[in-house]
């Protein structure tokens, strides 16, 4: 997994609440057996004007001139500004891979979809939950060309450029680590292999007809 | 101390906790299907990996499957990359032989969410995962069953333990009793209308009251398959008599002295009468009307005898923005009463409402009559091989074609279009799925959330109608 360490990016506003990962990512790009190649497709009903097909030529599609993406000020960000239960709906993970392929590396929001939350740690984007009020200010404050935040995991802040504002963000120890180090999730719980046989082995002993 | 139900299933699972709170909890029961499943395996394959336990397993192939065109085999998957996702499966259970594999033409597939229960494959105490976020439908066994990402169905596969910290408790109870027309699918709509659909955001939510009592497995398994539409990833509802009838003599639930054995271990998943909640709703059962969502989210939703909501009365400028937005997506006008919106298509179907109990009901409602000629297409799709097996036993499906619906092969189907069965844009659809998001059941189309009932009225009236006085 990719390293996230700290961020300086461009940041780019989405301004509605309650975007489920069918918008993230419509059903129909969710065919293919890879990790990857979802990126072009991310926000696919609201980003193109004409009806998206998997496999069609990213080259012949007409961007739809109104989604906030498509505006050339937010070109290369990497910070999105989103509002209450972002990622809601699906557990469908390819919804951080697009993102993520997109460009973005961080989601700012007052709150996220639970499964969504725990997805993106597992791909190396960086979830951040922030006090209402505090979203509503840099909402207000994207308004600005060039509107810039630094994201810090290890010091767990989100800054402005300027030091103007400066807000701390909550985060798990072991997910902050994992993140930090760009860790292996799965070789992290192998080193409790042991535990888990033990625990089995008493279960199965309790419960034979679970282990038929 | 006393215990929640939740806190009950946690403390049996757990394997290892860190210090901060992230725990290993292990898991009983894996469920697999075609779409979130080939990035795992391929993940296990690169890394050297082997499963830890494949007879936690049991897979299916129901995304993406074809509900017509049966009788040509593989064949019958036009799109080919639908069957690569079909085939991929395929070749990844011949690889790792599951519990149980129903793949795609098998007399037992279906829905993920169907087949589990059905084959007595999610018991109660269990924990229950798969790439799928209703995975929540499986709690009304007293399991704590919830969805999960790609990454971490690789996880399991390969440790048997997931990475989790424990959620709050929150407890929806509904009491009183149901009026007649009304049904669990009603009640949960209304839980959501409640509550919003971040109301149960980290939380475990366990549904209890007399109206969840009283309640068939079927019907609380529609109550919790939407838990997380309601933004719970696990909903749950405690063991009683008609979970433990439900379960006796099922494929694969145990029999003989393990049964005896297994159900006095069962009888203590319920929360203890003095535990507490960190959040606790009530409704009265009684005060529920048969629900119709109008928007975009299904937290947009009121009674069939309510008109479509007015923006401009809303305060909060970010949800008058939204409730805009979803009118003009839904192609609806404020004021106007719900019983006046007219339907292109009519979906029966989907994992919150395509067991055998839901088609009675819908074909109770349409028995003897005819689909309006306005309704382009009404669709009744099983949940399952066994459940259309059985509905056909029941003669449903003649009540059905005689009244104009197409009785198909059992999948996910138009829940969400992965499949040939979709909506145009524009189209109008009455459905007894789960998600009204946009472009959910097609480009463009129009989604309304409501009962198996209330979707086969208003197959016949063409237009939303209130059943409790429909004839
Ligand atoms: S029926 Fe719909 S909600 Fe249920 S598993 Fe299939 S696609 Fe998901």
């Amino acid at each position: 997994m990719e390293k996230f360490t700290v961020l300086n990016a461009l940041v780019a506003p989405l301004d509605r609440a309650n975007v489920d990962t069918d918008a993230i990512i419509p059903k129909q790009f969710l065919k293919s057996i890879k990790r990857t190649g979802y990126g072009p497709n991310l926000f696919d009903a609201w980003r193109f004007l004409d009806p998206g097909v998997p496999g069609a030529d990213p080259a012949s599609r007409r961007p739809n001139p109104d989604f906030v993406l498509n505006q050339a000020r937010y070109r290369g960000a990497q910070i999105l500004l989103a509002r209450k239960n972002f990622g809601c709906g699906s557990s469908r993970e390819h919804a951080p891979w697009a993102l993520q392929e997109y460009g973005f590396r961080c989601v700012v929001a007052p709150s996220f979809g639970d499964i969504f939350y725990d997805n993106c740690f597992k791909n190396g984007l960086l979830p951040v939950v922030l006090a209402e009020p505090e979203v509503d200010g840099l909402f207000y404050d994207c308004a600005l060309p060039g509107f810039r935040l630094i994201v810090d995991l290890a010091a767990q802040t989100v800054s402005t450029n300027d030091g103007a504002k400066s807000f701390r963000f909550a985060v798990d120890a072991t997910r902050r680590y994992s993140l930090l180090n760009g860790l292996d999730e799965i070789g992290l719980t192998l080193r409790h292999a042991d535990k888990i046989r033990a625990f089995e082995a008493r279960r199965r002993e309790q419960l034979p007809w679970l282990f038929r | 101390m006393a215990r929640t139900l939740y806190d009950k299933l946690w403390d049996s699972h757990l394997v290892h906790v860190e210090a901060d709170g992230t725990a290993l909890l292990y898991i009983d029961r894996h469920l697999v299907h075609e779409v979130t499943s080939p990035q795992a395996f391929e993940g296990l394959k690169r890394a050297g990996r082997k499963p830890w336990r494949m007879s936690s397993v049991v897979a299916t192939a129901d995304h993406n499957t074809p509900t017509t065109g049966w009788e040509r085999g593989i064949e019958g998957i036009e799109d080919p990359t639908s069957r690569i996702q079909v085939e991929t499966l395929d070749a990844n259970m011949r690889e790792h032989p599951a519990k149980a594999y129903f793949p795609f033409l098998d007399a037992r597939q279906g829905i993920v969410h169907v087949i589990g229960p059905e084959n007595g494959a999610t018991l109660p105490g269990m924990t229950v995962v798969c790439g799928d976020s209703h995975t929540s439908t499986h709690g009304a066994f007293a399991c704590l069953a919830h969805g999960i990402g790609t990454s971490e169905v690789e996880h399991v596969l390969a440790t048997q333990c997931l990475v989790t910290r424990k959620m709050k408790n929150m407890r929806v109870r509904v009491d009183g009793e149901l009026g007649r027309g009304v049904t669990a699918k009603d009640v949960v709509l209304a839980i959501i209308g409640r509550i919003g659909t971040a109301g149960g955001s980290g939380h475990a939510v366990e549904f209890a009251g007399s109206v969840l009592r009283s309640l068939s497995m079927e019907g609380r398994m529609t109550i919790c398959n939407m838990a997380i539409e309601a933004g719970a990833r696990a909903g749950m509802v405690a063991v009683d008599e008609t979970t433990i009838q439900y379960l006796k003599g099922r494929a694969f639930a145990p029999s003989g002295p393990e049964w005896d054995r297994a159900v006095a271990g069962w009888k203590v998943l319920v929360s203890d009468a003095d535990a507490e909640f960190d959040r606790e709703v009530k409704l009265d059962g009684r005060s529920i009307a048969p629900q119709v969502t109008w928007g975009t989210s299904p937290e947009m939703v009121v009674t069939v005898e309510e008109s479509v909501p007015d923006p401009d009365r809303e305060k909060d400028p970010i949800k008058r923005e939204g409730m805009e937005r979803a009118l003009a997506y839904m192609g609806l006008k404020p004021r106007t009463p719900i019983e006046e919106i007219k339907l292109d298509k009519v979906f029966i179907g989907s994992c919150t409402n395509s067991r055998i109990e839901d088609l009675r009901l819908a074909a109770s409602v349409v028995r003897g009559k005819k689909v309006a000629p306005g309704v382009r297409l009404a669709l009744v799709v099983p949940g399952s091989g066994l459940v259309k097996a059985q509905a056909e036993k029941e003669g449903l499906d003649r009540v059905f074609r005689d009244s104009g619906f197409e009785w198909r092969e059992p999948g996910c189907s138009m829940c969400l279009a992965m499949n040939a069965d979709r909506l145009e844009p524009g189209e109008r659809c009455a459905a007894t799925s789960n998600r009204n998001f946009e472009g959910r059941q097609g480009a463009g189309g129009r989604t309304h959330l409501v009962s198996p009932a209330m979707a086969a009225a208003a197959a016949i009236a063409g237009h939303f109608v209130d059943v409790r006085g429909w004839r």
